[in-house]
């Protein structure tokens, strides 16, 4: 009975953990954090939810369908050609994961962060700041992955996805989606007011216009499509569109390294920032 | 009938903690040891190398006024602010390296409240004690407890938001236990509260005492930690003033008794001149006279002997009140 309850004790659970690589910001208890964002859903605000996640099906609606009638087929990079719709639903899919991956980590994040206090409750706890920033993003990235797959579940019998291979767009969501969330927590932390949060509204509209989402890339100067290349939102784009389009070749690989560097640099950032400001 | 029993099985637990406890400082354990523990704000020097140590089981008490450096103190020792210089170890642990570990020790009530205003009040209880990786089979039973403690049972399901104030302290309070935690820090955890609560509280501080948990206090209220603390640091301007028991502190710092005389605000000054010498020590203030002396009432028939009739004059024992303001002055100065 006593060993039984010496063994569940908060200090036993904390102390197995002692002595490990990172054992000062990281307790492996992450998912904690998914918990409260569960129990939290209700109050949440859920035509701000729906809102997220319509707008790229708006998007699919009005563009790929009205004005895709003008455009007739498309092709890129000498690929086979496909109609419209078909080129712009993965680069509408890419959007929702970030959309959804975007909203719950910054806008939800910077309230909790300058209102709620929430935070410092839990960093007396003996969770650690990386269990705090890595439960968040992947909450954020749940989000994201739930727009994609709502995404799917539209483009799919509508025949936008050639062949069945294309479903593997879904996992290449999780990775856009925890890239943004990553990211975009990282950007929150360090965000002051709430007009510097405005500039996230302001950065991401133009790069959902610019990156390829609606036209290949190649109707821009070289130096312009470079400065775009090296643009999140276009390097999911581009890897939603080799999948969906069954374009498997090295190139994926690049932009799977490229969203690996952005949740691992985002985690990090993340990490170092919450300690500093509820630590210091 | 299931608390009971649960609550045995804790103490026995911490004994057997006690026995394996290798931290030895004259004998007894000790729990808490800083030595020149600074916090700097830029230039600001808000703890000022301020040394302390805490054996297991004390009730130790942090006083001082507004902007001392006490809930700085208190929160480097919850190892949620890094320390500028000095040392520091919680249960021989370093707080900058072994912080999660550390924190899973503690119980937290800070100055302010920060509940999760997005959960309810049991929720909020059933998150704290998930986020120290307790089961929620655990969890439930020791809700329910924390509850009745709280007197929130008929509040349960309420949000945050919709508590009054002396709720969400209770609330607090109870969430600070939830990990059954060895060590009670408690930052002015009675501000707020009424006269009920605040006994119900020094109540069960005292059986958490008796059960071996060390506690961590800071309060403005004298007789508070006349109350509770076993022994206590007045602390002024991030520094050390004094360190004791209360009784001891009451011996230095102040005389067995106080007597107050009122002769009125606008004689006040010109009668101090003719009490001089009457007692250990006089305190001249706007409203009255404070003559402390080993005996009051002789202080007050040399009064009369002298020829002055206060309008007013009462008889009492020192109090830690009398130490603090004589430490830390009256007048309030940033
Ligand atoms: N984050 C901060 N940045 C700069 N200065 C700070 C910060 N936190 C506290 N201080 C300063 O440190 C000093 C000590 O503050 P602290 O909160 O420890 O006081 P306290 O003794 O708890 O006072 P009170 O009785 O009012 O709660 C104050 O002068 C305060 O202004
Ligand atoms: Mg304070």
């Amino acid at each position: 009975m006593i060993l039984a309850a010496a063994l569940d004790s908060a200090v036993a659970i904390a102390s197995r953990r002692a002595n490990r690589l990172g054992s000062s910001v990281y307790a492996g208890r992450s998912l904690v954090m998914v918990e409260r964002s569960l129990m939290a859903l209700k109050t949440s605000n859920w035509f701000a939810v729906l809102s997220g996640f319509v707008e790229p099906v708006f998007y699919l609606a009005s563009f790929g369908f009205g004005l895709g009638g003008l455009v007739g087929n498309v092709s890129e990079g000498g690929s086979a050609s496909v109609s419209y719709a078909t080129f712009i639903a993965p680069a509408l899919l890419a959007t929702s994961a970030m959309n959804g991956a975007i909203y719950d980590s910054t806008w939800n994040v910077y309230f909790k962060m300058h209102f709620g206090k929430i935070y410092h409750g839990i960093l007396a706890t003996s969770m650690g700041a990386l269990d705090v920033a890595l439960g968040e993003i992947v909450w954020a990235l749940l989000r994201g992955l739930a727009y994609a797959i709502g995404f799917m579940c539209i483009v799919y019998p509508l025949g936008l996805v050639p062949s069945t291979w294309g479903l593997l767009a879904i996992p290449a969501a999780v990775l856009i989606a925890f890239g943004f969330a990553s990211f975009g927590m990282a950007i929150t932390s360090y965000m002051k007011s709430f007009q510097q949060m405005d500039w996230v509204n302001f950065i991401m509209l133009p790069m959902f216009l610019f990156s390829g989402t609606f036209y290949p890339l190649d109707v821009y100067p070289s130096w312009l499509q470079t400065v775009i290349q090296a643009l999140p939102l276009y390097q999911a784009i581009s890897m939603e569109r080799a999948i969906m389009l069954g374009q498997f070749d090295a190139s994926l690989l690049w932009h799977v390294l490229y969203f690996v560097v952005m949740i691992a640099s985002g985690l990090v950032f993340t990490t170092r920032r919450l300690t500093a400001l509820f630590m210091r | 009938m299931i608390s009971g029993v649960k609550s045995t099985n804790n103490a026995m637990g911490r004994l057997l903690h006690l026995m394996s406890d290798s931290q030895l400082h004259n004998g007894v354990p000790s729990m808490i040891s800083a030595r020149n523990l600074t916090k700097e704000y830029g230039d600001f020097t808000a703890v000022d190398h301020i040394s302390f140590e805490v054996p297991r089981g004390e009730a130790f008490g942090l006083l001082g006024p507004n902007g001392a450096g006490k809930s700085t103190t208190m929160r480097m020792i919850a190892a949620t602010l890094a320390r500028t210089d000095g040392e520091l170890a919680i249960l021989g642990k370093e707080p900058n390296a072994q912080g999660p570990e550390i924190r899973a020790h503690l119980g937290v009530v800070p100055q302010q409240d920060n509940l999760d205003s997005e959960l309810k009040v049991h929720e909020n209880l059933m998150i704290y004690g998930r986020y120290f990786g307790l089961s929620r089979k655990f969890l439930k039973g020791k809700i329910d407890e924390l509850l009745d403690f709280a007197q929130l049972q008929d509040k349960r399901d309420s949000k945050v938001n919709e508590l009054s104030g002396g709720m969400k302290r209770r609330l607090t309070i109870a969430r600070a236990l939830i990990n059954e935690p060895e060590i009670l820090m408690l930052d002015e955890p009675t501000t707020g509260l009424d006269p009920q609560a605040r006994h119900i509280l020094w109540d069960r501080l005292f059986r958490l005492k008796e059960l071996g948990v060390t506690l961590i206090l800071t309060t403005h209220y004298m007789d508070e930690a006349e109350q509770l603390c076993d022994r206590l640091i007045v602390m002024d301007k991030g520094r050390i003033m004094a360190e004791g028991t209360p009784a001891n502190l009451i011996r230095e710092y102040s005389s067995r008794e106080v007597l107050e005389v009122r002769f009125g605000s606008n004689k006040n000054a010109e009668v101090a001149e003719q009490i001089q010498g009457i007692g250990e020590r006089i305190d001249v203030l706007p409203d009255r006279i404070l003559v402390y002396a080993e005996s009051g009432e002789g202080a007050l028939e040399e009064l009369t002997r002298r020829g002055l009739e206060p309008l007013t004059s009462l008889v009492r024992r020192s109090s830690l009140e009398d130490v603090f303001l004589r430490l830390t002055g009256r007048s309030l100065v940033e």
